[in-house]
Order: structure tokens, then C-alpha cells, then sequence
């Protein structure tokens, strides 16, 4: 797999670098000591950096190229999956993906944004932005969890719907409001995980649930940083402070209290450890679906209403 | 919080009308005809000569749809919390203060009840004038609660959108208010209570992507701008110019997601027979 070393990751990774040449050459000369210092040393400064990561560093890993996706989760998670395809009117979109799955004794629909490795791949996904017919697939797939009484994961990561021609053409606007009024009302339950860019309705538009959970180095806003610079600041450098200004990451939905739950990553970000990521992700998943799937479609949808009523802020 | 108060005599009651140039004449920005102020509202906010209508408020939509004086106001107060205290080139906080000054709005909506032609309904309307028609947290209660009340009371639901979408300055709450008057639509149509959408000059983002676009009945204004995304945005996409019309009412009606172009002097009757028909 291709390492993309992020500014921030750099003093991290030329140590682990370090070390690794010195294991190879522990074989022949006995360096055991300094091994054990620089692995040390190198703990010390990966918690010090991921202690303290800025808004913008964390939106850096939420985009991390080397980061699990959506399909990289279903695989690792379930023992069986079913991919299907298309959204019975229009076409297949390859930016989301989902079907039927078992995570152990759970059978359970997965839905999720897909982006791509490569530019190849990523052509192929179109960078996780899916056209209306991405959320009209979802949407049949939610259909089809209901009927067959099977709860429904979501996961979120997208940089936005398709902000193009045919997208709206096809009514992209109409796709998303039609997920968000029908998810609202779905009999089954829905668990949605942001597993790395939420960015405005692209993201909601599969993000209305009964939990709604946040890996840690991820983003979840109206805007994303660049678009909200180039807006408000008339420029677009200044992504850093709109980062800041939007309060994005996870811990900051958990204290507007727009998350319920945010999900640990091995230390430096999911990126680092796959297969880390997904058990913690599914251990939770676990958690949540032993709680759901006994509460009955009314008080589902009674406590759907409720969640989303309350959020905002305001004074009268 | 009262960080900002007022007397209701500093409103003057001409404030919506003040988008359009001064002085008791109006140019039309689509064939140059210039109108007389009196005229132009006789003839509610369109062009004497071509037709093009004129951006316009909530109060003057008031006028337009209600019987008068059957319009009683919910929620007047309420004014946006500033929930993430945030601050670009300048303070939200100072920016909502100063917009509510000027415009003599509390936000970018004025919910309530009123008749049309003796026919009780729920009337929201928004006003594009204050941060662009953005839905925010005020947006987004005062429109759930305006569904609650046709719910509650069993009453037809029309709201009037005209907004840029959600409010930057308000983060992930204002996107939550997608989900939040997405989800009390569904309650309303779940109990056979109709709601009309109408769709005016311009209604983008995340409005048209919830409410605007969950009407049983979609109702545009002539030429209005409806989509998702902006027309520029999408330029920069496809690298190429936009087709003419494209995102207008006229284009949306092609498209399959807008069932009746009206003029704004047939709205009021074309709300009313389409809600006798089916209500
Ligand atoms: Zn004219």
C-alpha cells in the first residue's frame, strides 16, 4: 500500500523508519537498549502529537489516503456480504455502496459513501460523491432492510453530493430530502457511523439514524473548511480558521451533543491499523445493535423525531 | 440572553422594500421599465411590461396569500443562539444584531396561521433578505413547530421558500435542521395532512434538499432559481458555461420536479383550488 505522510506525521514516521533499520541490523550487533529507547521516545512524542491534534490536522486524517473506507469495514467486520447494486430507475453508483451482511450473529444492511485508492479507482467511485441515483440506491436498500425487519448501518464518507450538471438534472436536491423524510420514518433501526468526511447534505442525505456515532479523526459540518474560507473569508486561505470556526471533529459534535458516540482509533489514526479500527468499530456496532433491534418500530421512529428535535440553538 | 433589544417603533414598516433601489420609482432588473413604487405593489412586486418578479419578503407574501389580517404570528421572538460562537471576518453574534436591526426580521422566517379565501392553513414564509435565506437553528424550530401546528390542528401546511441554504455560521446545527423539519414532514404525511411547497427566487442547498423538495403539491414562481447546488459551483465543475435556464421553475417542470408554474397574482387561488380539490 501506498504511505502518504502527512506535515504533522512526519517526526513519527522518520523514527518508526529509524527503528525498523535497527531491528534489521539487531540480528548481527546487539543494540537491544537504544531499540528499546527510540521505541520509547517514539510513543511518547505519537502521544504527545495525537493528544493535541488542531481541527484542521484532524479534517487532514478524516481525508488520510491510506484510511479504511467503507467496503474496507464491511470486509473486515462481517462474515458474509452481499453486494447490491443499482437504484432500479437509473443506474448503479459506484459512490455507495451496500447490501446485506452477518456481523457474527447480526444480520444486518450496510450502506456506505466509497471512495477510491487511486485516481483510477477514485475516477471509478467519483471521489465518494454520489449523484441522486447514489441516494435513491440507498434508499431502495433501506426499503429492503424494512421489509425484511433487518437493521440498517450507515457509513458516512463523503467531501459532498455531486455538484454537477446531470446531478441535478436528476434532482440531487430531491434525492437527499427524500432519504431524509423516509429514513426518519423507517420501521427498522438505523445506526449511522461518520467514518471520516461528513460534509453537508451528500452526508446527511444517509445520515438520519436512531445512534449516530463518530470515529475519532473525523469531520461533520455544513461546509467543508476550503468552501466555508472561500465564502465567508473571500479566499481560500484560510481553512485552518474556518476548521477552527465550524467546530467539526468529533469531540466537538459530542458537545454540541449532534453525536452520541465516538468510536476510539489505534494511536496515529485508523490509517494505521485497518483491521484496529474495524474490531473497534464492530465491538461497538455490537453494543448498539443488542440495544436497538429491541425496541419497537413506533417508539424507533417517536424517538427519531425527538433526537432531531432537539437540536439547535437558540433564544426566545 | 438579552444581548440585543428593541422597541417595535423602530420598525418601519416599509423595511422589507428596502432590496430595491430608493426613491418611489423601480427599475426592472429583467426589461428596464421603470414602475412606479404604488404601481409595482398593485400589481405585487411584477413588472407592468415583461412580468419579471421582483424578489420580495414575508411580509409582502403575507399580503399576497392570506386573507387579510388572518395572520397571527408564532415564535415572533426567537432569535438565533450563536451556538458555536463563531467568528470569521466578523461575530455572528454582531452580524445577526446588525441584520435584525436593519431588516426588523428576528431570522430568515415568519411562521404562523392565517385563511386563505375562509380555509384554515399553517403559512411559513422566508425571507432571503436576512443572511441570504439561510436556515439555521431559528429557521429550522420555527418551521417544526409550524408542522406541529397543521398536524395538531389538522390544517393544510404552505411554506414559501427563498434561501441560499443552510447557515454556515451555525456548523453542523444548521445541517441538523435538514433532518429535523424533514422528520415532522413525514409525521404531517403520514396523517393525510397536505403541505404545498412554493418555490421562489432562488431556493438552493440545503433548503431545497429537505422541505423545499417534500411538498405534496410543488408550486413555483416564473424564472425562479431552484437546485442544489449554485449555478457556479456547477460551472466550476463541468468547466463549461450552464445551458440557458438551467435550475429555472420552467426547467424543474421538464424535469419532473415541479408540478405547477404560477404567476405570483394566481398564487393565492391556485393554492386555494388545489387544496379544495384534494383537502
Ligand atoms: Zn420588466
Amino acid at each position: 500500500m501506498a504511505k502518504t505522510i502527512l506535515d504533522f506525521e512526519k517526526p513519527i514516521a522518520e523514527l518508526e523508519a529509524k527503528l525498523e533499520e535497527m531491528k534489521k541490523l539487531s540480528d548481527k550487533i546487539n543494540i537491544e537498549d537504544e531499540i528499546m529507547m527510540i521505541e520509547e521516545k517514539a510513543k511518547l512524542i505519537k502521544e504527545s502529537v495525537y493528544k493535541d491534534l488542531t481541527r484542521w490536522q484532524r479534517v487532514q486524517l478524516a481525508r488520510h489516503p491510506d484510511r479504511p473506507y467503507t467496503l474496507d469495514y464491511i470486509y473486515a467486520m462481517t462474515n458474509n456480504f452481499v453486494e447490491l447494486h443499482g437504484d432500479r430507475g437509473f443506474k448503479d453508483d459506484k459512490a455507495i455502496v451496500g447490501g446485506f451482511a452477518a456481523i457474527d450473529e447480526y444480520k444486518v444492511m450496510i450502506i456506505g459513501h466509497q471512495k477510491g485508492r487511486d485516481t483510477k479507482s477514485n475516477v471509478f467511485r467519483n471521489f465518494g460523491m454520489p449523484n441522486p441515483e447514489g441516494y435513491r440506491k440507498a434508499l431502495r436498500l433501506m426499503k429492503l432492510a424494512e421489509k425484511f425487519n433487518k437493521p440498517v448501518i450507515t457509513m458516512i464518507d463523503t467531501p459532498g453530493a455531486f455538484p454537477g450538471l446531470e446531478a441535478e438534472e436528476r434532482g440531487q436536491a430531491e434525492a437527499i430530502a427524500r432519504n431524509l423524510f423516509e429514513m426518519s420514518r423507517l420501521r427498522v433501526p438505523i445506526i449511522v457511523v461518520i467514518i471520516g468526511e461528513g460534509a453537508s447534505g451528500g452526508a446527511l442525505g444517509i445520515g438520519v439514524g436512531d445512534r449516530i456515532l463518530m470515529l475519532e479523526n473525523c469531520w461533520y459540518s455544513v461546509i467543508s473548511p476550503e468552501s466555508c474560507s472561500s465564502i465567508l473569508w473571500r479566499s481560500w486561505d484560510f481553512k485552518e480558521q474556518a476548521a477552527e470556526a465550524l467546530k467539526l471533529t468529533a469531540p466537538d459534535l459530542f458537545e454540541q451533543r449532534l453525536i452520541d458516540r465516538i468510536i476510539l482509533e489505534p494511536l496515529g489514526g485508523a490509517h494505521k491499523d485497518h483491521l484496529q479500527a474495524a474490531n473497534n468499530l464492530k465491538a461497538v456496532l455490537k453494543e448498539e445493535l443488542e440495544l436497538l433491534i429491541k425496541i419497537k418500530p413506533e417508539k424507533l421512529i417517536e424517538g427519531r423525531l425527538e433526537k432531531f428535535g432537539k437540536m439547535g440553538e437558540y433564544v426566545e | 440572553m438579552a444581548w440585543f433589544k428593541r422597541s417595535k417603533e423602530n420598525i418601519s414598516p416599509d423595511s422589507q422594500k428596502k432590496d430595491l433601489p430608493d426613491g418611489l420609482w423601480e427599475k426592472c432588473s429583467s426589461c428596464g421599465e421603470i414602475i412606479h413604487k404604488k404601481q409595482l405593489e398593485t400589481n405585487l412586486w411584477t413588472c407592468t411590461k415583461c412580468g419579471f418578479h421582483f424578489r420580495i419578503g414575508s411580509k409582502e407574501y403575507i399580503d399576497v396569500i392570506l386573507d387579510k389580517g388572518t395572520f397571527k404570528e408564532m415564535d415572533k421572538k426567537m432569535r438565533s443562539g450563536d451556538p458555536l460562537e463563531f467568528e470569521d471576518t466578523k461575530k455572528y453574534k454582531d452580524r445577526i444584531q446588525e441584520t435584525i436591526k436593519k431588516l426588523g426580521l428576528n431570522d430568515a422566517v415568519k411562521t404562523g396561521t392565517g385563511k386563505i379565501n375562509g380555509m384554515d392553513v399553517a403559512f411559513g414564509c422566508m425571507d432571503f433578505k436576512f443572511i441570504g435565506g439561510s436556515m439555521g437553528s431559528v429557521v429550522g424550530e420555527k418551521l417544526a413547530r409550524l408542522i406541529d401546528k397543521a398536524f395538531k390542528n389538522k390544517i393544510p401546511l404552505i411554506i414559501i421558500s427563498a434561501s441560499g441554504g443552510a447557515r454556515m455560521m451555525e456548523g453542523a446545527f444548521s445541517l441538523m435542521q435538514m433532518a429535523k423539519t424533514s422528520s415532522r414532514l413525514a409525521r404531517l404525511a403520514d396523517a393525510h395532512v397536505p403541505y404545498i411547497s412554493v418555490l421562489t427566487d432562488p431556493t438552493t442547498g440545503g433548503t431545497t434538499a429537505s422541505y423545499a423538495m417534500l411538498g405534496d403539491i410543488h408550486i413555483a414562481e416564473p424564472q425562479a432559481l431552484i437546485g442544489f447546488a449554485g449555478p457556479r459551483v456547477i460551472k466550476q465543475t463541468i468547466g463549461k458555461d450552464l445551458p440557458k435556464g438551467f435550475q429555472k421553475s420552467e426547467f424543474l417542470l421538464e424535469q419532473g420536479f415541479v408540478d405547477v408554474i404560477s404567476p405570483r397574482k394566481e398564487l393565492k387561488n391556485n393554492i386555494y383550488n388545489v387544496l379544495s380539490l384534494i383537502f
